[in-house]
């Protein structure tokens, strides 16, 4: 086949208008970078982004001038200013996405020139960098190469314009397929730096959910609603009972009348208890929660790196976790705490405000009256509540000032947090230290990878009461009503009627199932490649056998790498255009059937000549031999060959039956 | 004029020592790995620069996913060079014809490009002395591609260095190899724009009105052969009865035989205003369908007319005074 075009004249990339299946390619690689942002952003720079892209897209379909270059820069003036007066601030992550959203959607609308739309997809990569401060998920890396697939096809259709959308797509997807090796090896190999390299915007770390230090109602039982995960906690020997789980949090000894409160403690490197009793091995992998505590079981002990220990009984680490960060912890359960305590903290224990809640404080001073030990005010306070007949529930009735009466004598219906409040409170009103923990209790097996999973949703709040000969001793009046929030989690908890959240219904086991196994995948994801940081990086090297890599090593290492895999890209265009020629393959393969019949072709041998040996020997194939010949004769001889021939001629090949 | 001898004789330098072209290649020529350049393009370096960003980004902002992405569109990147140097392995160049213009047009060479591959070569460009043409390579085929290019003087017309390159599939690499096709194009002297009439009837043809011209009009007997007779005309018939020689002759009833001088012409006017004029006359005859002759100090073309005779006298023209101006190889 020959053809024949006429010279054209090269793009002039100086002024090449968007054609329509650019502008295609190129919006929807910004609408699907745009689209996870659009749910961050303020409102305005959401809509107004929105609206630019619309815009773009009217112009391309319907035609009509692109807006005038003073137009378009007096809107990215205005954008900036109003990113300056909604954030306060210009550098830092947020109003950078921000301003680079507004300016992708002018960029867009002012694309008259191949460097406007390369801008416009550089764009593109930085916000779909962007994405990755607020969310690091497996969906949303998918995303990201969904994106990219999108990014580097607008690419493509600026370099070769007649190419159809599905060969754009498949060459996309191929050069990304090619990228991947060197994006391992990198990966894995490129040097992972601790830390900012400069001091980061003040906003670096909004966002962050999770327990707080003070509790008021209604805050703990807010976290129930939330099925996202606080920790992971993975153990050496067999992970401790359900009743055994309690995960300690800010420790809550001042109370206002509402609010609970951490008081001020003291810090040391050594945990200020004698660590006895069964030890249990673990390995905790905290969310980032812009907070100094660790959620460590009962009672931490051991010296991990950068790991403190409170007056309180907490694990605080150095710095606030900003980052997931995981921690080889140990803890002793049955460590008798508290034996030799303060004054002023036992002081601070007892401490109410004078005049709140008076009818708990005449309640629990009449169970304090005729009682011969604080063991046995502990008795009979658990007695009463048990007798209170209190209702667990997700949903408590809200209360006015005097909370506690309110719901030990009115509304009954409370949370963990209500439940830990009043009993803490009747506690000091009886004359015994009490105080609020807040943590996690609980959390469940995932059965894929064995991992324990605690979520917010297990946030809990139970109190301690300080006994002369026992020290700090942990109580859950949360038990009294609602035994099996502790056995069985929340769902085992809640009276029939009240919603559950929905991984929580019984009936819809399939899902939790579902669930466990897409946890199992993301746990994986987290630990290899959200948490591939420093030190990781140094154990898998090591494991490798690499050990420290000094300077000189990781730039041979890298580059032995990178030049074995250019080697195999080479490769792969080489041989490509070896194996190039159908027809020979195709006459190869006719050669080969007949040399299994005993009739190879001579060396000297001609298609023809062949071919009238072959219909000499076979007979009754002679036509179809003889036709076959002549083909491959007409195609090899008269080039250029069409592609529909050489297939017909394969066609041929492959239904020659030979009798 | 100092600059420039200076950067043409660098370009004379990396040519001869990095692309070892020396004097024009014979056909085809076979882009083979050897032979093929790459280096970014500056969309390719404002593309590192970008990157770059997104690595500091990335390690500021401790983001396990940016260094992915990062790291992934530099892969892509580095697999794009591939694609750009797989885009020219192994095309294969021939010559195809070119047709003569007058100086001051574009010349047009056709090269043929042999794309053995089953796939498609897309976005390939072809420059060479100031003139480019892009296009794409079919799957399986010769692809006969036209480069226009200005011309300047008459003469013979070299294609010399010319560049095939590509900047698919991303724009940022660009993959090209040089090379000098053996071909050359033939520049005529540009026709005077606006020439005196052509001079009068020779005393040669006193015949009248009626005259001789090699045209496809009314057989009008047989002559003697002459050396400058074209082919067409030889009386075949009578040389295979075994007669001698003898040239068809055809009538024409209107027009008279036209002599073009080169030594009558102006002595005011330099060689090229001479060529210049005498190739609107040769164009003015040939139209006004007049046989023509043309007598140059070097050569003489008698009398004739009709494409053939045209193109011989107009390369005469063009090659008047060149140093190689008896060979044919043009």
């Amino acid at each position: 086949m020959f053809r024949r075009r006429a010279g054209t004249p090269p793009h002039s990339s100086a002024q090449a208008a968007l054609r329509r299946d650019q502008g295609a390619w190129l919006l929807s690689a910004a609408a699907l970078t745009l689209a996870p942002h659009l749910l961050t952003l303020p409102l305005w720079v959401s809509a107004l982004s929105v609206l630019l892209l619309g815009w773009r897209a009217s112009l391309l379909w319907q035609g009509g001038r692109t807006p005038n270059t003073y137009l378009i820069l007096l809107i990215a003036v205005a954008a900036g200013i109003g990113v300056r007066v909604a954030f306060g601030h210009f550098f830092g992550k947020d109003p950078g996405l921000a301003f680079l959203a507004l300016l992708l959607g002018l960029k867009l609308l002012e694309t008259s020139s191949m460097r406007d739309i390369r801008a416009a997809i550089l764009l593109c990569f930085f916000l779909q960098l962007g994405v990755f401060f607020d969310n690091q998920s497996l969906p949303v890396a998918g995303l990201a190469l969904c994106a990219s697939l999108l990014s580097i096809g607008a690419l493509l259709s600026l370099s070769d314009p007649a190419a159809g959308t599905r060969e754009r797509l498949r060459t996309s997807a191929l050069l990304l397929a090619q990228g991947l090796p060197f994006m391992l090896v990198l990966f894995v190999l490129f040097p992972r730096i601790e830390g900012p390299l400069w001091g980061l915007p003040a906003d670096a770390h909004s966002g962050m959910s999770g327990l707080s230090n003070t509790m008021a109602p209604g805050s703990i039982s807010d976290l129930s609603l939330s099925e996202a995960i606080a920790f992971r906690a993975d153990f050496a020997g067999i992970p401790p009972q359900p009743a055994q789980r309690y995960w300690r949090g800010p420790v809550l000894s001042v109370f206002d009348g509402t609010t609970w409160r951490a008081a001020r403690h003291l810090e040391g490197d050594r945990p200020p208890y004698e660590p006895s009793g069964p030890r249990l091995d673990y390995r905790i992998t905290l969310e980032a929660h812009n907070q100094r505590w660790l959620l460590a079981l009962d009672f931490p002990a051991g010296s991990p790196d950068g790991v403190r220990y409170s007056s309180t009984f907490q694990a605080m680490y150095r710095q606030p976790l900003r980052s997931r960060t995981r921690l080889d912890l140990v803890a002793y359960p049955e460590t008798v705490v508290g034996l030799n305590e303060h004054a002023h903290v036992l002081d601070t224990a007892l401490r109410l405000p004078p005049d709140s809640n008076p009818r708990t404080q005449a309640l629990a001073q009449q169970l304090a009256a005729g009682s011969t030990s604080p063991e046995d005010i502990l008795a009979r306070t658990l007695a009463r509540m048990r007798e209170i007949d209190l209702t667990y529930t997700l949903r408590p009735p809200l209360t006015g000032t005097n909370g506690v009466d309110a719901f030990l004598f009115d509304t009954r219906r409370g949370f963990c947090e209500h439940f830990a409040s009043a009993f803490v409170f009747m506690m000091r009103a009886a004359g015994v230290p009490a105080r609020v923990v807040t943590g996690y209790q609980g959390g469940e097996i995932n059965p894929v990878d064995g991992s324990m999973i605690v979520r917010q949703s297990d946030a809990h709040a139970w109190a301690e009461v300080w006994l002369p000969q026992r020290g700090w001793v942990r109580v859950d009046p949360t038990a009294l009503a609602a035994p099996g929030r502790i056995e069985s989690g929340m769902a085992g908890a809640l009276p029939a009627g009240e919603v559950l959240p929905l991984f929580m219904r019984p009936h819809l086991s399939w899902l939790r199932d579902l669930r466990f196994r897409w946890e199992a995948v993301s746990n994986s994801w987290n630990q290899w490649v959200l948490g591939y940081n420093p030190e990781r990086q140094r154990e898998f090297l090591s494991r490798l056998g690499l050990g420290e890599l000094s300077w000189s090593t990781w730039i041979g290492v890298l580059g032995v790498m990178a030049a074995g895999l250019m080697g195999l890209l080479f490769a792969w265009a080489l041989r490509q255009a070896r194996a190039a020629d159908p027809l020979d393959r195709a006459w190869a393969a006719f050669s080969a059937r007949l040399a299994r019949r005993g009739l190879n072709r001579r060396p000297a041998e001609g298609p023809l000549d062949y071919g009238r040996r072959l219909a000499q020997a076979l007979p009754d194939d002679a036509a179809e031999i003889t036709d076959i010949t002549t083909r491959y004769a007409n195609l090899r001889y008269r080039p250029p060959a069409s592609p529909e021939a050489v297939r017909e001629l394969k066609r041929r090949i492959r239904i020659l039956k030979l009798t | 004029m100092g600059v420039d001898a200076l950067t043409g004789g660098a370009r004379r330098l990396v040519d001869r020592w990095l692309f070892r072209l020396r004097r024009p290649e014979a056909a085809p020529i076979i882009l083979y790995q050897r032979r093929i350049y790459v280096l970014p393009t500056a969309a390719g370096y404002a593309f590192a620069l970008a990157l770059l960003v997104m690595l500091i980004a990335s390690i500021n902002y401790n983001l396990s996913l940016g260094y992915g992405l990062t790291f992934l569109i530099g892969g892509v990147a580095v697999a794009s060079i591939v694609h750009a140097f797989r885009n020219l392995l192994q095309l294969s160049i021939r010559n195809g014809r070119t047709e003569p213009t007058f100086c001051g047009d574009n010349i047009v060479f056709h090269l043929l490009i042999d794309n053995h591959r089953p796939a498609r070569r897309p976005a390939l460009c072809l420059r060479a002395q100031g003139g480019s043409t892009a296009f794409d390579l079919a799957p399986g085929t010769v692809t006969e591609v036209s480069l226009a290019l200005p011309t300047k003087a008459r003469g013979p017309f070299p294609l010399g260095r010319t560049t095939l390159e590509t900047r698919w599939p991303l724009g940022l690499i660009r993959a090209w190899s040089v090379f000098i096709p053996d071909t050359t194009g033939l520049v005529y002297p540009a026709p005077e724009a606006d020439p005196p009439p052509l001079p009068g009837l020779t005393a040669g043809d006193a015949h009248g009105q009626r005259s001789l011209r090699a045209g496809d009009d009314d057989f009008a007997g047989l002559r003697n052969h002459q050396q400058s007779d074209s082919p067409q005309h030889l009386a075949w018939k009578v040389l295979a009865r075994g007669g001698p020689l003898m040239t068809k002759q055809f009538s024409s009833l209107e027009g008279g035989d036209v002599s073009l001088e080169w030594s009558s012409l102006p002595s005011t006017l330099d060689d090229e205003a001479r060529l210049s004029r005498l190739t609107a006359w040769l164009l003015m005859a040939e139209r006004s369908g007049q046989r023509y002759a043309l007598q140059l100090p070097s050569r003489y073309f008698p009398r004739g007319s009709g494409r053939v005779h045209l193109h011989q006298c107009l390369r005469a023209l063009a090659l008047h005074g060149q140093p190689h101006a008896g060979s044919s190889d043009v």
